[in-house]
């Protein structure tokens, strides 16, 4: 939040003056009682083998990151062009494979991939939109720098915490709202219904239905789920309210099957069509890949869309950017070392200590090194499994990533974080919510934000001009 | 709405009545095993089959002492019947429905099994036992009060009803059916003293003895509690009560639906055949009879209600 000399930045000057004149105790209660109204509403994730899992609350910090306008629109921009470009490779991939031919991308990268789905070649999804809801990974090292570091193109989660960490804020902070300007993020889930609405099928006869699938009250992410099929008011199905009703995925109802046009599944690609994927999937609806490739429904995201954030091809990210919009990347790209290459991996083998290595299919920071903090031990384990399956890994120096402030027992103290702002794309726009999850590793030092394992969150303020 | 969500509703409300229920009947039990320890045995083997849980409880326990069927009916998640099991299945189906549910609706759900969790972390002790039992009823009447406060009357709200009225009638008419015999003209001992205090027994497992004695000034007959529990529109736990609200909550979804279904005339039905004949005839038929019959169509229609609104596939 500050420089060297003790000048706040720019975007928390009046927040840093609000801040310097407030009572600790009366912080601390407000951080209780924000604590309290989570619990309360249910706001909980549940962490796979724990046994009280279903009521284990995220960390809320009360300090806001903020975020100034012109910085903001910066980021917007390279977002927007990322993410457009995603969606023209992903098109490319499943269709002519120009990027392949033009020698930008290996051959043997995607031919390789188990992320690319046979069945999607030669399909066109709905109005041509491969990530309806997309969120990027952003961490910044300074004033303007910014650097994707993942794209979450399959079914980014984490969006109801950006809700709802706003909703308490308003509430344990009202004055705060009134002496800064911060934009609005509460339109979320209308603008989502919108933008997945203007994605309907060709079978789809006037106003779009849409509803959300779920895995069921035991996932995660259940909460979320809920939460925006009850903001959106459609319905939140799971795959036995479906069954296939004259050539459409229809949803059970006291009234009988109602076709679904739009279906925002926030199940994996491998559940989604036993008939298709695992024949042992409960989860998702028989016979929905054949509906939606004759084009019975629109699938979102869609299916198939993976192949384009995994952490294998994110180190052609700029080329891809470059090949489909003609324009250099606004945002950076962390270097990074595919062990698959002979070079890489011994590089890497060399400077463990200092990089962190990824899982090339990983997520949730479940099975990845970050070097520098790990022990001596874990590194050389670490580097077994590294020799013996190359290919399944990539590694990224670390980044000196900036910090923002987070309310601690001993007042404020500076943490590392990251953002995750949401994109939602249609036919006719690329919108990006002012705003994001921010996500906040709450252990001094520590660079993993993941909730999984610790991280916290906070509220994510965008100042207007 | 989803048939699932219609399901899940219906289901919910059946398992926060049951635990209000159950509250009842183990505070009405525990009444009798205290100031008559002779017949304690028998009351709450009685209380076992009032709720239909004899078997299981006979599965797990031998002899029939206080302590063990307390355990059983409130803390024994090893059933799906115990008030702990019904609590946290009540939750995992407000999970389920969020989306049908208020905020409010959802928070009371959510605090009544919190709290009924820790309040049976132990086995309860006797003197503990008229608290614990209020919390169960208390919650219960939280959990209501929002339903009434905020929930739109639509058929979210009348498939939640359908639940709570289903669940009811099937109690009272158990409760009446498990001690018919105590309210037949025929026995002996009319109006000794062991039947003033089951019939004390009665009216106090259905919180309805002062409302009787209100209406009676205190002239307790057999045939009048009969007919004060099954005929009287004016108490809401009696079968005439219920049935009637059954009636008007499927008329309110047919209303809505724009079409009646067979559950619509089936409740209708059975509304008519409980309410057309006079108390004496009922006892001149067969209390136990009409009892028995009117627990299986109320089951029957309960069934009906899942097919025509698909609850399940």
């Amino acid at each position: 939040m500050r420089d060297a000399d003790l000048t706040p930045h720019a975007p928390y000057q009046r927040y840093h003056a609000w801040i310097t004149n407030e009572d600790e105790s009366r912080l601390r209660a407000k951080a209780q009682e924000a604590e309290r109204m989570f619990r309360r509403t249910g706001i909980t994730f549940n962490v796979y083998g724990d046994p009280d899992a279903t009521d284990r609350l995220i960390p809320f910090d009360i300090v806001p990151r903020i975020i100034g306008a012109t910085e903001w629109s910066r980021l917007t921009r390279g977002i927007e062009q990322r993410v457009r470009a995603i969606n023209a490779f992903l098109h490319d991939l499943y269709h002519r494979q120009e990027i392949i031919k033009a020698g930008r991308v290996p051959l043997d990268l995607i031919r390789r991939n188990v992320a690319l789905l046979p069945q999607m070649i030669g399909v066109s999804p709905p109005g041509g939109v491969y990530t309806h809801i997309v969120g990027v990974d952003i961490v910044r090292t300074g004033p303007g720098d910014f650097f994707a570091l993942e794209d979450n193109v399959r079914t980014p989660s984490g969006v109801s915490y950006m809700l709802e960490n706003r909703e308490t804020m308003l509430q344990i902070f009202p004055e705060l709202f009134a002496a800064i300007p911060v934009r609005e993020v509460s339109h979320y889930p209308k603008a989502l219904r919108r933008s997945l609405a203007a994605c309907a099928p060709a079978a789809a006869h006037g106003e779009p239905t849409v509803a959300v699938l779920t895995p069921g009250v035991y996932n995660s992410a259940y909460f979320e789920h809920a939460f925006l099929a009850d903001q959106m008011g459609v319905e939140l199905v799971e795959g036995s309210d479906l069954r296939v009703v004259n050539g459409r995925i229809a949803m059970r109802t006291t009234r009988g099957y109602t076709p679904i046009d739009v279906l925002y599944r926030r199940i994996d690609d491998d559940f989604l069509d036993p008939l298709t994927f695992r024949p042992d999937s409960m989860l998702g609806a028989p016979g929905a890949m054949d509906i939606y490739r004759a084009g019975g429904i629109t699938l979102a995201n869609a299916p198939g869309a993976g192949i384009a954030d995994d952490k294998a091809i994110y180190s052609y990210m700029p080329d891809i950017v470059e090949f489909y919009t003609g324009e250099t990347a606004i945002l950076k790209n962390v270097p990074t070392w595919r062990c698959a290459e002979p070079d890489a991996l011994r590089y890497v083998l060399a400077h463990l200590a200092e990089v962190v290595v990824k899982e090339v299919h990983g997520s949730g920071g479940y099975g990845m090194l970050v070097g520098p903090a790990a022990t001596k031990q874990e590194r050389a384990d670490f580097a077994e499994k590294l020799k013996a399956n190359p290919e399944a890994y990539i590694a990224q120096p670390t980044l000196a990533l900036s910090t923002v402030p987070i309310f601690t027992e001993a007042g404020l103290a500076p943490r590392h974080v990251d953002l995750r702002p949401f994109v939602l794309v249609s036919p006719e726009r690329i919108e990006i919510i002012p705003g994001g999850l921010t996500r906040v590793a709450m252990k001094e030092g520590s660079l993993v934000v993941n909730s999984s394992q610790g991280g916290g969150t906070k509220d994510t303020w965008v100042l207007e001009e | 709405m989803l048939g699932r969500t219609a399901g899940g509703l219906f289901w919910m409300f059946r398992y926060l009545e049951r635990c209000e229920n159950t509250s009842r009947l183990v505070e009405a039990g525990f009444r009798i095993a205290l100031t008559r320890n002779t017949a304690a045995e028998q009351e709450w083997m009685s209380v076992l089959d009032t709720a239909d849980v004899r078997k299981a409880y006979d599965d797990r326990y031998s002899g029939y002492n206080g302590e063990n069927v307390i355990n059983f009916l409130l803390r024994d998640r090893s059933h799906p019947a115990s008030v702990n099991s019904m609590a946290e299945a009540a939750r995992t189906n407000a999970r389920a429905v969020r989306t049908a549910l208020t905020r409010e609706v959802f928070e009371a759900v959510n605090e009544n099994y919190l709290i009924l969790r820790d309040a049976l972390a132990q086995p309860v002790r006797d003197r503990d036992l008229p608290a614990v039992l209020n919390t169960i009823r208390q919650q219960s009447a939280l959990v209501r009060g929002a339903l009434h406060g905020t929930m739109l009357r639509n058929d979210i709200y009348d498939f939640a009803r359908l639940g709570t009225f289903l669940e009811r009638a099937d109690n009272t008419a158990r409760i009446l059916d498990v001690k018919y015999y105590v309210l037949l003209p025929s026995v002996a001992h009319v109006g000794a003293a062991l039947d003033n205090v089951q019939w004390e027994t009665i009216l106090r497992a259905l919180s309805s003895l002062r409302a009787y004695r209100w209406l009676t000034q205190d002239k307790m007959t057999a045939q009048g509690i009969g007919e004060f529990l099954i005929l009287d529109k004016r108490l809401p736990r009696s079968l005439a009560f219920c049935s009637a609200a059954i009636t008007s909550n499927l008329g309110e979804i047919a209303k809505e639906y724009g079409e009646e279904t067979p559950s619509t005339q089936l409740a209708i039905e059975n509304e008519t055949r409980l309410t057309s004949k006079p108390i004496e005839k009922i006892m001149e038929f067969g209390l136990h009879e009409t009892l028995d019959a009117f627990i299986r169509s109320n089951n029957t229609l309960a069934e009906q209600i899942e097919r025509d609104y698909r609850f399940n596939e």
